[in-house]
């Protein structure tokens, strides 16, 4: 509960230095999502932590020196909000002045996300999709699960009305939302990563609300895992298309005549992808886990 | 504006330091992944930091603006703040998988476990029967 609350706390701090879409980002998944899977995994594992009797002093002597020598290395850095100090010195000019002649979007984070950075994005989703890959692999659900509880699993927040009746008319916003972040990306803060968390947030609250065997029904779970390496394919596939195309790996201008065209298409294109995949993979996610624990508390009960 | 102007970096350094002390000095594997979700934090914000220049703006090009902050660290982070959730999960999925295998996340249980289990392989290595009377308890005794 408490890292919910820090997670919103740094993300108005994100949003008060001026990084809107990292806030978004951090609002999303740190007060969404990533609080949701401690719980989780908290309610399969023993509660409370075992006490020791002994101090950690040396633990404590080793943080502190560390955190003295960091300070002390401090001294030589750049202040804070310098618009003179290094960082802003190599490539930072050049996107903010240069990009909108040549991607033409706006918001200057997408296009250095998705066009610049192409090479960095794309092995950020792979990252995205293997950790998803792993837990789908470490959380496997046995088909005997799956029949004992086919069509039972009731959802653990039945009895909360208002709470039904309220995420019942949030759902359609909720998505509808997810979707306006995923394609006005490029003019406000928001993309691929924000929208694909968004969208599986309102999934995860129509789960927790009205059961996992209702959500399995409509977001199959062959389907999800399809979708999951479908995202990557669809970015990996811009690349190679423009390769075809004879242009380098991932250069967009190759998907129009007019190169900033070109540019729009695959920012579209590649945050679809991105969108895709991590909608997936943080659905699926939260699905294999709330499994496990429907499963433990069967195995329980017989 | 001269020994107060780091005071971003030294907040980065006590919020990276509770996470690792957090990461030493717990044994649960638990509060293990949480501080580090801290240490991450602690890194994002250093990041965040680093880009922003006094009295700019949000990196979203506008004919009334002149000063943007830099938004190199801001496409690093946003990405870094996804693939930590999805990383951080897989930690989680080890935890469960650990709980079901040795009953506890405690890191010096699992160690406890894992030695007698050596114990009881190398004696069987040396001819003592796994199922005769003589268990590694009593051995001990």
């Amino acid at each position: 509960m408490i890292f919910g609350i820090y997670s919103l706390l740094s993300a108005s701090l994100f949003l008060d230095l001026d990084a809107v879409d990292v806030a978004f980002t951090e609002a999303s998944v740190g007060a969404g999502i990533s609080t949701l899977l401690f719980i989780a995994t908290l309610k399969l594992v023993r509660r409370h932590e075992k006490v020791y009797r002994y101090r950690p002093i040396f633990a404590l002597g080793v943080v502190v020196v560390t955190g003295s020598l960091l300070i002390y290395g401090t001294f030589d850095m750049p202040y804070f909000g310098d618009p003179e100090a290094p960082a802003h010195q190599h490539v930072a000019p050049r996107y903010l002045n240069d990009s909108m002649d040549e991607i033409g979007v706006p918001n200057v984070v997408t296009s250095v996300l998705a066009s610049y950075r192409g090479f960095d994005t794309l092995g950020e989703v792979i990252v995205v999709f293997t950790a998803g890959i792993g837990v789908m692999s470490l959380l496997l659900v046995s088909r005997q699960t799956k029949q004992l509880e086919k069509g039972r699993v009731p959802a653990e927040m039945k009895g909360q009305v208002i709470l039904r009746v309220v995420a019942k008319m949030m759902m359609p916003l909720i998505l509808m939302f997810a979707l306006y972040v995923q394609f006005h990306g490029d003019y406000g803060p928001g993309g691929g990563f924000q929208a694909g968390v968004i969208f599986a947030a309102g999934v995860i609250l129509y789960t927790m609300l009205f059961g996992l065997s209702n959500a399995e029904q409509v977001f199959k779970r062959v389907v999800i895992e399809k979708l999951t390496a479908l995202g990557v394919l669809i970015y990996a596939g811009v690349g190679i298309v423009t390769m075809v195309l004879g242009y380098n790996f991932l250069d967009y201008n190759a998907l129009a005549h007019d190169p900033v065209h070109g540019q729009h298409y695959g920012i579209l294109l590649v945050e679809l992808g991105v969108g895709i995949t991590v909608a997936a993979v943080m659905m699926n996610m939260f699905f294999k886990f709330t499994w496990r624990i429907v499963k433990h508390k069967y195995s329980v009960e017989k | 504006m001269n020994i107060i102007g780091h005071y971003n970096y030294w907040i980065v350094v006590i919020l990276m330091m509770i996470g690792f002390y957090i990461v030493i000095a717990h044994g649960n594997l638990i509060k293990k992944l949480m501080g580090l979700s801290i240490f991450q934090t602690a890194v994002f914000f250093f990041y965040i930091s680093i880009g922003k220049i006094t009295g700019a703006t949000a990196p979203i090009l506008d004919p009334d603006f002149e000063l943007y902050s830099n938004p190199l660290p801001h496409v690093l982070i946003l990405t870094a703040i996804v693939v930590g959730i999805a990383t951080t999960a897989l930690g989680l999925a080890l935890v469960i998988r650990i709980q079901e295998a040795y009953g506890s996340i405690e890191e010096s249980e699992i160690q406890d476990q894992d030695t007698q289990d050596q114990m009881e392989c190398q004696l069987e290595a040396y001819g003592y029967q796994k199922h005769s009377m003589m268990s590694v308890k009593t051995l001990d005794e």
